[in-house]
């Protein structure tokens, strides 16, 4: 008896990093998103992160509601405009590690506006996007990565609009790290969100996440497992190549770090640079202070 | 002002007496007030608020931010709000359009923020350059779902000063979306300004209930108040680990898109925190209603040009009276049915097609409603408002002199 009583005691090595009353998730069997969370935490766990100094934005969709399983201040916004929301918090109080979570029709298609912009800032924010190739919780539609030639629920005889390159449209736009990984690339993934989490500046990982009820059930990767054996097939790995090399398709999926930069100015420092120097020059009569 | 010997005492409250433009005077309203975030997209006719914000809001330490679009700003602002500051933005009927998405987020998370619409003329971008009064209805429906907000309508340069500091007041104490109701006219025409002592404006001024416990201990952040059912608001990076959602949620926070008591719950609670305050959030200003047989319902601008014509309406004789709206939501049935009552004539002199008068007939007698819509470029001048009286008068048959 005392055994079994032991057992029913057993925590989750995270718990203590999840929401009390959120969990279980409402996330599929098979789902890549668990990954990418379990990841997220561990980063977290190993860095010692002061919880109380991060902010967990999500915007909508299965990777929306990641926001409410993280036990850290935490926002769950209008779809696609989780950056925009997480960038008007971080410029208020620089000093909070504000980490946007979602998926790729929520950053790249309703919001991607906001992501080039926050991008071409270089506002100091982590981005993590769980790429799943289609809107997984509206049932499978076609989305801004969906490979071409792949079906959908609204490309039910094939997809005929070329897919976004995330990696390259985040070093267009200026990020200062860029990487891609996929959820059979935990420890990778895990190690990339820590030093992620350390710059500063605009950082976005890209994570292929496996949708079998979605993306999966329409495109012979039916079940969890064909979905890994069909990534860890496609996955090449490379190192110290630029973000022309990420390509990404349904025969090969280019994983790595593409773009890791020090030293470009952050946004909230030269704001606040800004606000310092103009404060203190109109408190010493330098400037106009009128109508 | 040109090399200016000593720096003025405070940055915040320019007090003095100043001839400005209404949407200058909103802005300093808004920073007297304690706004320190502005996020914003360029609109005529309301740019000057943020220009004037970009120039001010650093030398009081407030941070400015252009966004790239109105969408990116409504959402800028709730993140701000809840990053513990006092937070805004000012647009015109195009933007105003798509902030409304946000405007349901602010609503359902409860976020203090203040809105500014210089209205000008639609739908879509039909005249940008002209005033309007055509956003009124979208201020209280423009986004989806029921919700209350409160939306204030100034008319002169002093007002767009005042009533910015009155609308974060109401953000603040209600934890709602406030609507500073303005107008092209407003918001660009120039008169005098008093900004009074700081201590005077400090005295008007609230700020939103903070958390009563510490972080750690158990805080439900959605649990509202009995008294007035506002919950208290922690801020980010406090350490309250709070979620919020726009989905349906309970006090904790937690999704509830399961039930329909939880649902039913929350949106009767934000709408009644509106609709049981409203005695003390309704501002209205009447003239000679006492007797009137012909009221004016007017408000804005329109109000000041039907002061004038209800005055001269006075002076020959005829018993005219001014409801001038000053919150337009949540609306003020009582005091319009009051009216309508006794009065034999019910003007409603606004510059759309027919928005506020259908507020009017809900409660007032339609037969007794005379509707005089405006469209483009003017507003209603004292002469046609005066002529409007007259007419009604004689309809009425009311006595003269």
């Amino acid at each position: 008896m005392r055994q079994v009583a032991e057992a029913v005691e057993l925590r989750h090595p995270l718990e203590a990093y999840t929401r009390k009353g959120m969990i279980p998730h409402i996330w599929c069997a098979g789902c890549g998103n668990g990954i990418i969370l379990n990841a997220f935490l561990k980063a977290l766990d190993e860095l010692k992160f002061d919880m109380n100094k991060l902010a967990v934005i999500s915007g909508i969709g299965c990777m929306g509601r990641i926001a409410g399983y993280i036990n850290a201040d935490a926002f769950h916004t209008t779809h696609g405009r989780a950056i925009a929301l997480a960038f008007g918090l971080k410029v208020v109080r620089p000093e909070l590690k504000v980490v946007v979570i979602s998926g790729d029709g929520d950053l790249f298609a309703i919001g991607g506006n906001h992501f080039i912009h926050a991008a071409r800032r270089n506002v100091d924010m982590l981005v993590i996007c769980a790429n799943n190739f289609n809107y997984g919780m509206t049932g499978g539609q076609v989305g801004p990565t969906t490979p071409l030639g792949a079906r959908t629920t609204t490309t039910p005889y094939e997809n005929i609009e070329h897919p976004f390159n995330l990696v390259q449209l985040a070093a267009a736009a200026g990020a200062i790290y860029v990487a891609r990984w996929t959820v059979i690339h935990p420890r990778r993934l895990k190690e990339s969100i820590k030093k992620a989490l350390m710059k500063r500046g605009f950082c976005f990982i890209e994570v292929i996440s496996a949708c079998t009820e979605g993306y999966g059930r329409r495109n012979k990767l039916r079940t969890a497992l064909e979905f890994m054996r069909w990534l860890k097939e496609v996955s090449v790995m490379a190192k110290g190549v630029g973000p022309e090399e990420a390509y990404i398709g349904r025969d090969r999926i280019v994983v790595g770090e593409f773009v890791d930069i020090e030293g470009k100015p952050e946004y909230t420092d030269l704001l606040w640079r800004l606000i310092n120097d103009i404060r203190a020059r109109a408190k010493r009569g330098e400037l106009r202070v009128a109508l | 002002m040109i090399g200016m010997a000593k720096p003025p005492d405070r940055l915040d409250v320019l007090t003095g007496t100043w001839f400005t433009m209404g949407d200058i005077a909103c802005a300093e309203g808004a920073i007297a007030a304690g706004c320190r975030f502005f996020a914003g997209y360029p609109i005529t006719p309301a740019s000057e608020i943020m220009e004037h914000m970009a120039r001010r809001l650093p030398q009081v330490g407030g941070v400015y931010v252009q966004m790239e679009d109105e969408l990116a700003s409504m959402a800028a602002v709730i993140g701000a709000s809840w990053a513990g500051v006092k937070a805004m933005t000012a647009t015109s009927g195009p933007g105003f359009s798509l902030m409304q998405e946000n405007i349901g987020l602010a609503v359902m998370t409860e976020t203090p923020c203040v809105l500014v619409n210089v209205m000008r003329g639609g739908p879509s971008t039909g005249q940008p350059t002209k005033m309007g009064q055509q956003d009124v209805m979208q201020a209280k429906w423009g986004s989806h779902g029921d919700y209350e907000l409160i939306a204030i309508a100034p008319s002169s340069v002093q007002e767009m000063f005042d009533f910015t500091i009155e609308a974060f007041n109401y953000a603040e104490r209600y934890r709602c979306p406030v609507i500073v109701l303005a107008d092209e006219t407003v918001g660009h025409m120039r008169e005098k300004l008093v900004i009074p002592e700081p201590e005077e404006v400090e005295k008007r001024l609230v700020s939103r209930k903070r958390p009563r416990v510490p972080p750690g201990e158990a805080f439900a952040p959605f649990m509202p108040d009995p008294e007035d059912l506002v919950p208290p608001m922690p801020h980010f990076g406090e350490g309250y680990h709070f979620y919020a959602t726009g989905l349906t949620h309970d006090e904790w926070g937690k999704v509830r898109t399961d039930s329909a008591e939880a649902h039913f719950k929350l949106v009767s609670r934000l709408c009644d925190k509106i609709r049981k305050n409203k005695d003390k959030i309704i501002k209205y200003e009447g003239l000679w209603l006492d007797d009137a047989d012909v009221v004016i319902i007017a408000y804005g601008i329109v109000s000041r040009s039907a002061r004038a014509a209800v005055r001269l309406a006075r002076k020959e004789g005829i018993r005219a009276g001014l409801l001038r709206l000053i919150t337009i939501w949540p609306f003020p049935d009582e005091v319009v049915a009051e009216v309508g009552e006794r009065a034999k004539k019910v003007i409603v002199a606004e510059v759309n097609y027919g928005q506020i008068v259908r507020e009017v007939e809900r409660r007032v007698d339609w037969r007794k409603v005379v509707f005089f819509p405006k469209l483009g470029e003017e507003f209603h001048t004292v002469e046609e408002l005066l002529n409007a009286i007259r007419a009604a008068r004689g309809e009425a048959g009311g006595r003269g002199s």
